[in-house]
């Protein structure tokens, strides 16, 4: 290992043309990185790591249920991966995969030289490793991981909760720090680092679609590490929050944890919202329709966000009026997604299409985030939900919202970037087999959750009745297919690294945007000199 | 660079919004969810002892119904002397809860109150009560413990039905418990 | 494609069953069609807006030669958009908000059912007729663990199940001793959150006689699968005689316990006894799962003087998962299952622990 650093060391940026010194040799440069595209390639990295970790748990799990009976794991050890499987997917695949995107893509699109606070960026990227680590050292433990859900509710998980409970909080915590400090990097980028002339207005939906995540990330991720501080304190300061027998109330619980959930489910989806709104138009080859009422219904879905988190607890007991309350305002979500739905729609109609696979992921992302959608309105339907809650019904609805939605928007991204990352293309054929197998093998794999769920069978079980089986069989070989898929992927990218054709700076023509004025792949600094928007 | 305020005027604002955030859900949400359940009677929260006199409303009757659970490991026996009462509402109306302590070992314990339907919770006044307190029993002491109720007059027309459930728990390996309340006071 | 595939297989045989079922009481029938309602609503919205599009990716390709358009607002339809989905919106609010109505109503009930959760089984307690027992899974491990061919009723059989007369309005109490648990039984649309330390209530009605399987829907635990609710509905005579059985059940029970067992009896029943109460945590063989649930076989309270190991079992242990068993099974059972933990998978201690034994231990207690 190379042990010296000198920071002045002089390197050379790939495009040479750069008077600033490029990337420092060694290891060292990624543990001492500020470099916004550094930092942006190592989150992505690790996301793309934790996918395939919280994905081969996903494997255990349908291999468990791809046959009645108990076949491969014990239902202790079914219910840690469940819990991991969900943990480790929304706080390590799905959202260091945005912030990746945010430290790449939001300085070239808004013509900054770097994030504002590239020594903290560093920083937040590093405690992600050690937060995951930890988690993932809980299965080793005594007594075994977290075994409770993702959603981990009191009692379950305090008074009932195993040992390395106090572990798995700590990296909760560390993940919040992590995401708090990587969300007041990317406000603070958007609002002081814009080129001039680079209005608000004038922003990628990309940079909108951050800015408002950031701002919900800021908002709510206190409240998660809230939540967790009061657990730590039921289970070791004697404190009674959540224990009913000292005053306390388990539901409460549940208040404070969806009051981060729900809007931390929109912090999944909005930034591959934006990802879409600049992916469709390119390949449409036509401006995308009603930009600024994709900004309004962004933020009127972060601002309902705030006000619908009761609808995850419908049948805890709350009055019928709070019940109809939350039912009427969850509803009331489906109208800026039904907008920004009608607007991709339209930006596609009379284009001059071409389908790539950033397109190909894109319309999928669309259709199938909207049949998700579909199932989170019947969700809504309070009395409908008493038949729904807690079933695969659910599972079904946020697997279509998550995967076509989050991972699908993500994919897309990655595909349209590619170029402007590594230099090259990446093999088209590769990726269009990489875009139907995920569609395929997804499909494959939820579809039929809906009808199991809708059959009653209820979600977290490790073993179920035969009438469950067939569509459970169908499920499990379409997961198989899409988890097996995704090595492909893995071997386009480091293709793509490799080598393969060149990229142009602007290697999609219908391409809109700053991030294409720099060439290909972009040099280690770009927009020293801040560049004039028109 | 557009205008406005310096990074480090901005990245300080935002840390307060987290600070405040977290402030919010460890110190505001709780008492504020508590006080909203026992506004509205949410989850079958009763309020704190109640103070005031009502009259008698002679011309409607509510059955009221008395449970007892066990939280697990409460190793005590604990029940009411009656299966239910018919009061008029207005009308205060006591009932006793018999708990034995069938252990070599004194024990505490804590009785959580609730009442269902929920709606009906805020119409359930209890003047005195044994879940005020914590519980001590000697090994195999048994005691009386009483409680004394008004269904309150405004009770809603169509319940006719209330049930006032009682769990037992065990309380004697915990410190002294810290209710959220004080805890949010103290930092206030 | 999805929707398709939907359409497809709703007229497919059971097993490939792909929607909710009516139900049998009003509230589930009236549910399942606010269901339907929404879904066809959604259908008819889904095949609008993909037509749209499928008609585009066919048609607006460059590949056929199409320039692209280039207009990017219209304000009237950004309105249009807004509001039609908003009076849809107002549409399906209607009947979802009467069938939420109907589902709060307090009127009277006849019978008065106190559901307590428990890891992981049920106890029915009929409020007011000095009824109550638990409800365990009944599928034998040896099909859970694929030894032997599965039943019809895999996972969803208990040893008692729920009775109700049809007919009446029977209001449940629900409430947990541990976590939190979730009543759910699909076929009367009732799900209902079993939460420690606090009651909710919940009805239904039952028109016909039959027999509802439904699940615990919360994850509490690790056998969180294996906590069926089953409920039967008998005519209102039927339920009489049950009731009345019940009862003498329970004074038969009583008898049980003076009778003299021999050590083969105890053994055979403690067997019995033990798969359903203890076999979940301790494991068929013993050897239970450390360290939240210590092993049995070779066990310092299992080999040792017998006061303490009828102690653990009558009164449990607190602090721990081990429930207080005395209020839970019968003198014969506590007493069958010490004697078979005493005595089986190299336990060797040869003495036996009688149903008068318990009843004296209790006594003393008392």
């Amino acid at each position: 290992m190379s042990a010296v650093i000198d920071p002045g060391h002089v390197g050379h940026g790939h495009a040479g043309h750069d008077h600033h010194h490029g990337p420092a040799k060694g290891l060292m440069r990624w543990v001492l990185t500020t470099n916004h595209k550094d930092i942006g390639t190592m989150y992505l990295w690790f996301s793309f790591a934790m996918f395939l970790l919280g994905g081969s748990m996903a494997m255990v799990i349908r291999a468990e249920l791809f046959q009645p009976g108990l076949q491969i794991v014990q239902p202790e050890f079914f219910n840690q991966m469940t819990t991991m499987h969900g943990l480790i997917m929304v706080f390590g695949a799905v959202m260091p995969a945005f912030v990746g995107l945010a430290n790449w893509m939001i300085p070239l699109m808004i013509g900054a030289p770097d994030m504002a606070l590239p020594r903290m960026n560093n920083f937040s990227f590093w405690l992600l490793p050690a937060a995951f680590g930890l988690l993932v050292s809980t299965l080793f433990m005594e007594g075994g991981g977290p075994n409770f859900g993702w959603t981990f509710y009191a009692p379950l998980s305090t008074t009932y909760g195993p040992e390395s409970t106090t572990f798995f909080i700590f990296a909760v915590h560390l993940m919040g720090i992590s995401s708090i400090m990587g969300a007041i990097n990317v406000v603070a980028t958007i609002l002081n680092l814009r080129a001039p002339g680079m209005t608000l207005m004038k922003m990628p939906l990309f940079v909108w679609t951050w800015l408002i995540t950031g701002f919900l990330l800021i908002a709510v991720m206190p409240v998660l590490a809230g939540c967790v501080t009061m657990m730590l304190m039921d289970i070791h300061f004697g404190t009674s929050f959540f224990s009913a027998a000292g005053g306390g109330d388990p539901v409460l619980f549940q208040h404070v944890f969806w009051f981060f959930g729900h809007p931390e489910v929109y912090i999944m989806i909005l930034p591959a919202f934006g990802a879409v709104s600049a992916i469709i138009p390119a390949f449409a080859r036509k401006p995308l329709f009603g930009y600024t009422s994709m900004v309004y219904a962004t933020a009127a879905i972060a601002f309902l966000s705030f006000v619908v988190w009761a609808h995850h607890m419908f049948t805890v007991g709350i009055p019928l009026t709070g019940q109809l309350f939350f039912m009427y305002a969850t509803m009331l979500i489906a109208v800026p997604t039904g907008v920004k739905v009608f607007n991709w729609a339209s930006t596609m109609w009379r284009g001059s299409m071409t389908f790539e696979t950033p397109m190909l992921f894109s319309v999928a992302f669309v259709i199938l985030f909207t049949i998700g959608g579909f199932s989170g309105l019947m969700l809504a339907i309070a009395p409908a939900d008493f038949q729904y809650h807690d079933t695969y019904f659910v599972v079904a609805h946020f697997h279509y919202v998550l995967v076509p939605g989050a991972i699908f928007g993500i994919f897309a991204s990655a595909y349209y970037w590619l170029p402007k990352w590594t230099g090259h293309m990446y093999d088209e054929t590769l990726g269009k087999l990489h875009f139907w197998m995920s569609f395929v093998g997804m499909n494959l794999a939820f579809f039929p959750m809906h009808f199991v769920g809708l059959a009653g069978m209820p979600r977290r079980i490790p073993d179920y009745n035969m009438m469950f089986a067939n569509f459970n069989m169908v499920s499990s070989i379409g997961a198989f297919m899409f988890g097996a898929t995704q090595l492909l992927f893995l071997f386009i990218v480091i293709k793509c690294i490799r080598g393969g054709k060149p990229a142009p700076a602007k290697p999609w023509d219908g391409a809109e945007g700053l991030e294409w004025s720099v060439p290909s792949p972009a040099p280690y600094h770009t927009f020293s000199t801040p560049p004039e928007v028109k | 660079m557009s205008e406005g305020i310096s990074t480090r005027a901005l990245v300080s604002r935002l840390l307060v919004v987290v600070v405040v955030m977290f402030c919010f859900g460890v110190f505001v949400l709780p008492p504020f969810y508590d006080a909203m359940c026992r506004v509205f009677g949410i989850n079958g929260k009763t309020a704190d002892a109640y103070q005031g006199v009502q009259t008698q409303d002679d011309s409607r009757q509510v059955r009221v119904q008395f449970l007892a659970t066990n939280a697990a490991g409460m190793l005590w026996s604990f029940g009411p002397t009656a299966d239910e009462l018919t009061v008029h509402p207005g009308e205060a109306r006591d009932m006793l809860f018999i708990a034995h302590n069938p252990t070599d070992q004194p024990m505490s314990a804590q009785a959580v109150p609730s009442v269902s339907p929920a709606r009906a919770a805020a119409f359930f006044h209890k003047t005195e009560c044994f879940c005020f307190t914590q519980q001590v029993l000697q090994p195999g002491e048994r005691i009386e413990m009483p409680v004394r109720f008004i269904v309150d007059r405004d009770l809603p027309k169509d319940v006719h039905h209330l049930t006032l459930g009682y769990t037992l728990f065990d309380i004697t390996a915990s410190k002294p418990p810290v209710a959220h309340v004080t805890l949010a006071r103290a930092a206030q | 494609m999805g929707l398709l595939l939907w359409l497809v297989f709703s007229s497919a045989h059971a097993s490939w069953g792909v929607n909710m079922t009516p139900g049998a009481t009003e509230v589930s029938r009236s549910v399942f069609d606010l269901h339907m309602t929404i879904f066809w609503i959604c259908v008819v919205i889904g095949v609008i807006v993909f037509g749209a599009m499928f008609w585009s990716m066919l048609v607006h390709r460059r590949s056929v030669g199409q320039k692209p358009a280039h207009f990017h607002e219209s304000t009237t339809v950004e309105i249009l958009w807004t509001v039609v989905p908003l009076l849809i919106l107002i549409v399906m609010a209607i009947p979802a908000t009467k069938v939420l109505i109907d589902i709060y109503d307090t009127s009277e009930s006849e019978l008065d059912i106190q559901i307590t959760g428990y890891q992981w089984k049920w106890h029915y307690k009929y409020l007011g007729e000095d009824v109550e027992f638990f409800s365990n899974m009944s599928t034998p491990r040896s099909q859970i663990e694929n030894r032997s061919a599965k039943g019809e009723h895999y996972l969803l059989e208990v040893d008692e199940p729920m009775v109700v007369p049809v007919g009446t309005k029977v209001r449940f109490l629900i409430t947990s001793a541990d976590v939190i648990h979730s009543w759910w039984v699909p076929a009367l649309a009732v799900k209902k959150d079993a939460i420690p330390g606090f009651i909710n209530e919940s009805w239904t009605r039952i028109e016909e006689p039959g027999i509802y399987r439904g699940q615990c829907t919360e994850l509490c635990g690790k056998d969180h699968g294996f906590m069926p609710v089953v409920v039967e509905a008998k005519s209102k005579e039927d339920y009489a005689d049950w009731l009345a059985e019940r009862k003498q059940l329970a004074a038969a029970e009583k008898e049980l316990t003076s009778k003299e067992w021999t050590m083969d009896e105890l053994m055979v029943r403690g067997e019995k006894a033990y798969v359903t109460a203890c076999a979940a945590c301790h494991m068929p063989g013993g050897e239970g799962l450390p360290p939240m649930f210590p092993a049995l076989k070779g066990s310092a309270i299992a080999v040792g003087p017998a006061k303490g190991h009828i102690d653990i079992v009558v009164n449990g242990k607190p602090g721990t998962s081990m429930a207080a068993f005395g209020k839970q099974l019968s003198e014969v059972d506590i007493a069958a299952i010490i004697t078979y933990e005493r005595n089986a998978w190299g336990n060797a201690v040869g003495d036996m622990v009688t149903p008068k034994d318990i009843l004296a231990f209790k006594q003393a207690q008392e």
